[in-house]
């Protein structure tokens, strides 16, 4: 009983003063506005799905049939788009290449955080400093001189080109990220371990990563995320249309002279983004607490 | 520290430490080998790239052939062609505006969610979508929203009979500066008003109560409380969109493709389609090289904003 009342005073407090506003204040001061911001924010994605059901006829002819709606939901566009493309491999190719190189980001990120946090070398916060100075240079002004780069590396077309230069747009992410989470195990829990003989491969292996499990996660939805979304660079890097990543395939790959195919393109913009979503869904907490973390640090 | 040196009582004699155990266990030599693989990946494709774009900018090179050095003739180039100066202007332009309504609607947005609300984990979720989607894609429903004939916002505008004809959204180019500047907002606003929604939920409620108690109003109590409490997170999270709005491709590439006749060509599209389009690499990297001291501008605002920070938590 006296929990239960420990509880209620905790969601008055969170509630804070709102009690004060009546219904109909609130109805417009919040509700409505909220309403027509997510109304704007998601009727592009309603728009996509339905384009990618809508029967061809109807894409074009809006005096028939409200365009709003179908009543008459067709497969065949994300049909065509399995069958009659390259799509399947496509998808295989980012999710091949984002997997990789999140991992090994993951990898470099948690020794380099580890080494910065609780090593502390000579030097340690300076190049704390650094990696955070990374994270601000953007892709746009790198991917000249990377192109000569890569080619010179022999890395040109190949999956190994966007391999190896995603991680360096996710490793100050993630190192700034793992940094803030591993201050934040008890230093204790280590010495111990040093006092027992563990080396410190051992300690960041059997102590600190069990204990991070959740910044790691946070750091891996959110370094998919951008590797799946990433799109100069897999333009710039790969010619053959076999090993292209679903973002820049779709913009070269459906276009028949003016006329759009607007269903098929619909229809690999939906099922290009439904893994990410359903990805996301499942760990909204983890990529929120990823997005404000690296934000507050 | 020395553990490996430690003698124990079963085993032989205390050995020399060798130059192996002193690797194993010195600080500085842990923290290096800790520190090798981040250092390769950012070195070999981020540092060097780096210096190597602005060594580029002051060659000829093409691409397939090295170049050699130029001087400033590239940048001389560059800046005697009235293309780059108006993709400055629209880089300018769409940054600045852009950057400018993200900030008010996501602060809004935050503050609304901010509100007792049922259901405000889903809500929260589902706002961040359009942030979650790759942007080419989202690009491409836009594209179809614009489409000169089949636009739906045109059919709807029609069908309420405020308007007699099709909207020409990308083709115009004053439309199509302010669609591909909505696509951009309606992308970046989920990310600001999340970040700004974190950092509201820090503020205490009770610093509210007491305000309320003596007689503040709802803009006084934003002023003066909400405000100076979130100009840190503020400072970082508008540097990051607009270092990120600056440095635009996708959106652009997509949309329009720099079009109509330029006009909303920015600098990042402009340097894509001299150097990897047009081959000339030595006067891209030239246009790309441009864009280092706008954002060490946008950095050096987000210092300032943080020194703020140490300043109010007492930090020297």
């Amino acid at each position: 009983m006296s929990a239960a009342e420990t509880r209620a005073d905790i969601t008055d407090n969170r509630e804070g003063m709102s009690y004060l506003d009546t219904l109909p204040r609130r109805v417009v001061t919040v509700y409505i506005p909220l309403f027509l911001i997510m109304f704007v924010l998601l009727f592009p994605f309603y728009w996509m799905g339905l384009t990618a059901v809508k029967p061809k006829e109807e894409l074009i002819d809006f005096e028939r049939a409200n365009p709003f709606w179908t009543w008459a939901p067709t497969f065949e566009h994300i049909y065509d788009l399995i069958f009659k493309t390259e799509y399947p491999r496509w998808l295989w190719n980012t999710m091949f290449i984002s997997v990789v190189s999140t991992i090994l980001a993951l990898i470099a990120s948690v020794f380099a955080a580890y080494a910065i946090v609780r090593v502390r070398y000579k030097g340690a916060s300076t190049v704390g400093g650094l990696i955070f100075l990374s994270y601000l240079v953007p892709p746009s002004i790198l991917f000249i001189p990377l192109s000569t780069v890569v080619y010179q590396y022999g890395l040109f077309d190949t999956p190994f080109a966007l391999i190896l230069t995603y991680p360096t747009i996710l490793i100050p992410f993630s190192t700034w990220l793992l940094m803030g989470y591993f201050k934040t195990i008890p230093f204790e829990l280590e010495e111990c371990a040093l006092i027992d003989g563990a080396s410190r491969f051992q300690i960041l292996m059997k102590i600190v990563l069990p204990l991070a499990v959740p910044g790691l996660i946070s750091a891996g939805i959110f370094c998919l995320t951008l590797c799946w979304n990433e799109f100069i660079y897999a333009l710039t890097f790969i010619n053959t249309h076999a090993n292209k990543t679903v973002p820049v395939a779709i913009v070269t790959a459906f276009t028949d002279g003016d006329q759009y195919r607007w269903g098929s393109l619909m229809a690999g913009a939906l099922v290009g983004s439904l893994p990410l979503v359903i990805l996301y869904s499942f760990f909204v907490e983890y990529y929120v607490s990823a997005m404000t973390g690296a934000v507050k640090e | 520290m020395t553990d490996a040196a430690l003698p124990q009582s079963r085993r032989a004699p205390m050995r020399e430490v060798t130059a192996w155990d002193r690797l194993k266990t010195n600080r500085n030599w842990l923290g290096f080998w800790f520190m090798v693989p981040a250092a390769a990946f950012l070195i070999l494709f981020l540092a060097y790239p780096l210096g190597l774009g602005i060594w580029l900018s002051f060659t000829d090179t093409r691409i397939g052939r090295p170049g050699v050095f130029v001087g400033i003739e590239n940048y001389e180039w560059v800046l005697g062609d009235s293309k780059f100066l108006d993709s400055v202007f629209n880089t300018l332009f769409y940054t600045t505006i852009a950057s400018i309504a993200k900030f008010a609607i996501g602060l809004y947005l935050a503050i609304l969610l901010n509100h007792h609300l049922p259901f405000k984990a889903m809500i929260r979720a589902i706002v961040l979508i359009p942030f979650i989607v790759p942007t080419v894609l989202s690009a491409i429903a836009f594209w179809w929203i614009f489409d000169p004939t089949f636009s739906i916002i045109s059919w709807t505008l029609k069908e309420m009979g405020w308007r007699t004809t099709n909207i020409n959204f990308l083709g115009d180019a004053w439309n199509a500066r302010w669609s591909v500047i909505f696509a951009n907002v309606w992308r970046g606003v989920p990310f600001i008003a999340i970040t700004l929604l974190a950092g509201l939920q820090t503020v205490p409620p009770s610093l509210y109560e007491a305000a309320t108690l003596d007689g503040a109003t709802r803009w006084q109590m934003f002023r003066y409380i909400t405000y100076p409490l979130l100009t840190p997170i503020i400072a970082v999270v508008m540097t990051f969109s607009v270092l990120f709005t600056f440095t635009d491709f996708q959106l652009i590439k997509v949309l329009t493709n720099g079009g109509p006749a330029g006009a909303t060509e920015l600098m990042a599209t402009m340097s894509y389609n001299t150097a990897i389009l047009g081959g000339k690499i030595g006067e891209g990297a030239a246009i790309s090289t441009a864009m280092i001291p706008f954002l060490l501008g946008a950095i050096m605002i987000s210092w300032f904003g943080l020194q703020r920070r140490k300043w109010q938590q007492g930090e020297d």
